[in-house]
């Protein structure tokens, strides 16, 4: 069985090892800042005990008021999981950093992200629009698009 | 005087044959060589998860047959097993047993087929196709006998299945599950031998197992790698954990091991058939009381299963109306291909084609 | 005396012009070899596409008349029938007589098949020679083709054709100088009747050096890189309809049933047979060289381009230039009666030499650093 590691503590080794990023900490996932972001994915990737270096589903939701963008990651070494979220607010130019350098996986997903959410992600090697084409009008997936 | 030179570009698709669909890929070329790969997608894009927000969760599941249209069965039950993990449905223990019978069928399938075209893209005029195809054909006839379609099943339900199998279904697949065996040493005895082949795909577009790991992939292009990472094992959904079966995986990562890891896959999945037809019910219902238009409770959850091509989830975000509020697709394909310009550079235009066939990718998937 | 030369006597003897007996049976020769070629590749188009299909566990085309036999009639209609495009980057000369120069050479070969006794258009003192400076020429015009299309597919092909068709040439003609060296003699008439043992028994290793080279002559898999239809579509015809496809198409056939009737004629004893008439004998060992072609076909993947080069040199070459050396020691040595030892000998050679470059050949990889 892949088993959801304990969100709190969790919660509590990023905290130490990088203060002021844990946002909160709920029962299925644990929310982060989006700007210490790159430091967590590296943090969460080369700590022992941890160690997620398989990063599974990527993608966002629109609540209107924010985005959430939600990452899965999966330690195959010891078969655990984590749902990693981070927020971001505003519509007109919302940025994420990238964590394509600490996974590749995230390649292709952030740019579909950014192609039908519009979300930036920093730092992205190749950050163009991926299903539709360029000069499309719009992010589709946005709960206001119509 | 100095002469002048430029770039050769080529475009490989969308109209090509070796694509498997409208993809395409930008290449640069020195000679026969491969220099850069780009490869652009979107041709096929149906906007699935945008449709899937005004529609109900069980008119859904004939939108998640388009998705990879040669294994339907499994994208329809990666869907129900989302919903059902949002709104806590219990499934009858008959409906279990015909979902992994059924997934299990499909996962052949979908195997035979790569396999065959992928023998095809090695330049084997499509005698492994037609070859492929007499079996795949069996397996069609079984699904035709349960739910009347041969490509696009809909079959699925939230809570079970639409219908019971008929009578004579189980003396039909018991049949199958004795002769497949036979057929798949005929397969090994055609290819597995054969100098050419060999001497096309070994070797050629070698997938390291950090790089396989790193890029998120998954399904037979990570096992061939050296992982033995199968969901079925690892995190054993549905009633997975109740059969006996092994992980195949390869050593070297090459085309070489994909097409092999398939087919011991396929002989494995024929080993769960059996176990299921042994321990399935012999009566009972096959779906739970659901209401047509049900409304989970607001919240959001991941499902995901081993689909042929790989890890694929659906992740579903409820706001407790009908509909979702949000649904994400996480197609195996798509992250499978961020390794093809790793695995093609340098290589020449015919090995590329067969390292683009040796991924097992269905447009209808990646661009959904 | 050929069947041509005793019909010129027949009319000088009636008292014909000079130049009527010259002229006419050319002609009248020319035309029977026109038809009979146009009408076995008709039959070949059908054959092929029955084979192939029973190979492939499906029936083929079997509507248009008994066993499907009119349809690559159909087929010839249809495609006759379409709209001829001309690309508007092509260049347009070049793009109009590249079929034809591929296809007229082809014809030509046909001069000195021998389809029977006597049976053959001129029977020329160099005739195998005549055959392989003839059939170069076909390169050209797929390289024409592939050129003058002005489409990157075509292009790559027009680069594969050169490189293959120029390295298969060397151990084809390296396997036939063995032949000639048992005959004493290039003349096609001179060589069937010098085998009162066919020379594949003779020189098995020639047989299967000339087979595998001429398939890659003619573009067949598992050599059929230039068409290569899951890599380049189509090759150097990829911008060619209608007539001009037609061209490139009856051409492909043309050349399979040339070189099909010149392995019967080099090395199955050609005409020669018992019981049925020479013609008979001749199409029904042209058929069944053009199964086996047909069988490889449906059976084997393609080569890749460098592995097929690394064919050509590293395989067939050396085996070529042993095979002849070995063949030209026993002509020296063995007196004209042990021919059976000889065939003791070749065996035993062919299948040490092929045993020995199994071990030593081997393909694979070929990545390169970019």
């Amino acid at each position: 069985m892949t088993v959801a590691v304990n969100t709190e503590e969790t919660g509590k080794k990023i905290a130490e090892a990088i203060p002021g990023s844990v946002v909160s900490s709920e029962a299925g996932s644990l929310t982060v800042d989006s700007k210490s972001l790159a430091q967590v994915s590296e943090f969460l990737k080369n700590t022992p005990g941890l160690e997620f270096d398989y990063l599974t589903v990527l993608t966002a939701v629109d609540y209107l008021h924010y985005f959430e963008v939600v990452y899965r990651l999966v330690s195959l070494k010891n078969n655990q999981s984590l749902i990693l979220k981070t927020r971001v607010y505003g519509r007109e130019n919302p940025t994420v950093p990238s964590v394509t350098d600490t996974w590749r996986a995230a390649y292709y997903q952030e740019r579909e992200i950014f192609d039908l959410l519009g979300i930036k992600f920093e730092g992205h090697p190749n950050l163009k629009r991926l299903l539709l084409w360029e000069g499309f009008n719009g992010h589709p997936l946005r709960r206001d698009y119509l | 005087m100095p002469i002048k030179t430029e770039q050769f570009y080529l475009n490989v698709g969308p109209q090509h044959p070796s694509t498997h669909g409208v993809f395409r890929l930008r290449l640069s070329l020195d000679g026969e060589v491969v220099t850069d790969v780009e490869p652009i997608i979107g041709y096929l894009h149906r906007g699935i998860e945008k449709l899937a927000e005004s529609r109900t969760y069980t008119q859904i599941i004939p939108l998640t047959d388009r998705l990879d249209y040669l294994a339907s069965m499994t994208d329809n039950v990666a869907y129900c097993l989302a919903v059902e993990k949002l709104a806590g449905i219990k499934i009858p223990e008959r409906a279990e047993y015909i979902r992994v019978i059924f997934s299990e069928l499909m996962r052949i399938s979908s195997h035979m087929m790569a396999v065959g075209f992928y023998l095809n893209d090695c330049g084997a005029f499509f005698t492994p196709v037609l070859y492929m195809w007499r079996e795949r054909e069996k397996i069609i006839d079984l699904f035709d006998m349960v739910c009347g379609q041969r490509l696009l099943y809909n079959y699925m339900r939230v809570g079970g299945v639409s219908q019971d199998v008929p009578d004579e279904f189980l003396p039909a697949i018991k049949k199958f599950v004795a002769e497949m065996p036979r057929y798949i040493g005929e397969y090994n005895q055609l290819i597995k031998q054969n100098e050419i082949f060999l001497a096309r795909s070994k070797g050629v577009g070698i997938l390291p197992k950090e790089t396989a790991v790193n890029i998120g992939a998954s399904g037979p292009v990570l096992r061939a790698s050296g992982v033995k990472w199968d969901i079925r094992k690892m995190d054993p959904y549905s009633i997975y954990d109740r059969f006996d079966f092994e992980v195949p995986t390869g050593e070297a990562g090459d085309c070489y091991d994909r097409y092999w890891v398939r087919i011991q896959e396929m002989t494995q999945s024929l080993r769960i058939i059996e176990q299921a037809i042994n321990q399935i019910p012999a009566k009972g219902p096959i779906c739970s009381e659901v209401p047509q238009f049900f409304r989970p409770p607001p919240g959001e959850t991941y499902g995901y299963i081993e689909a042929p091509k790989g890890n694929l989830g659906f992740y579903i975000v409820s706001d407790g109306s009908i509909a979702p509020y949000r649904l994400h697709i996480y197609p195996p394909t798509l992250i499978n291909i961020t390794a093809l310009k790793d695995m093609m550079i340098g290589w020449k235009v015919a090995d590329l084609i067969i390292i683009f066939g040796s991924m097992d990718v269905v447009l209808g998937e990646i661009d959904r | 005396m050929t069947l041509l030369d005793q019909f010129q006597l027949i009319l000088k003897t009636a008292g014909w012009p000079e130049w009527a007996v010259y002229l006419t049976p050319a002609i009248v020769g020319i035309l029977i070899i026109i038809i009979f070629v146009l009408t076995v590749v008709i039959v070949f188009i059908w054959w092929e596409r029955r084979l192939i299909s029973r190979f492939q566990i499906r029936l083929g085309p079997n509507r248009c008349g008994p066993e499907g036999i009119l349809q690559p009639i159909a087929t010839a209609v249809k495609i006759l029938l379409k709209e001829d495009i001309v690309p508007e980057k092509a260049d347009k000369l070049i793009h109009f007589i590249a079929p034809i120069i591929v296809f007229v050479p082809i014809l030509l070969i046909f001069a000195v098949v021998p389809f029977g006794e006597g049976a053959i258009l001129v029977d020329l003192n160099v005739g195998i020679i005549y055959v392989i400076a003839i059939s170069s020429i076909s390169v050209i015009g797929i390289f024409m083709a592939a050129w003058g299309s002005g489409n990157k597919y075509s292009y790559i092909s027009g680069m594969r054709s050169i490189a293959q068709m120029v390295s298969y040439e060397i151990p084809v003609v390296l396997s036939i100088v063995g032949i000639a060296l048992v005959t004493g003699s290039f003349s096609m008439i001179k060589i069937v009747e010098a085998q009162s043992i066919p020379f594949i028994l003779l020189q098995p290793l020639g047989f299967l050096i000339f087979f595998l080279g001429s398939l890659a002559e003619m573009n067949r898999s598992p050599f059929d890189l230039l068409e290569a239809d899951s890599e380049i579509v189509a090759g150097y015809h990829i911008e060619y309809s209608g007539m001009k496809f037609a061209m490139f198409y009856l051409g492909e056939y043309g050349v399979a049933l040339a070189y099909s009737g010149i392995i019967t004629t080099l090395f199955l004893s050609g005409w020669q047979g018992p019981l049925l008439p020479p013609i008979l004998w001749f199409i029904i060992k042209v058929m069944l060289v053009f199964s086996l072609i047909i069988w490889m076909r449906a059976t084997l993947p393609r080569l890749r381009v460098d592995q097929l080069m690394s064919f050509a040199w590293k395989f067939l070459l050396p085996m070529a230039v042993i095979n002849l050396v070995v063949v030209a020691v026993e002509v020296l040595v063995l007196p004209a009666g042990l021919q059976w030892v000889m065939v003791i000998l070749n065996f035993g050679l062919a299948a040490v030499l092929i045993l020995l470059w199994s071990k030593l050949f081997t393909l694979g990889g070929g990545r390169v650093e970019v």
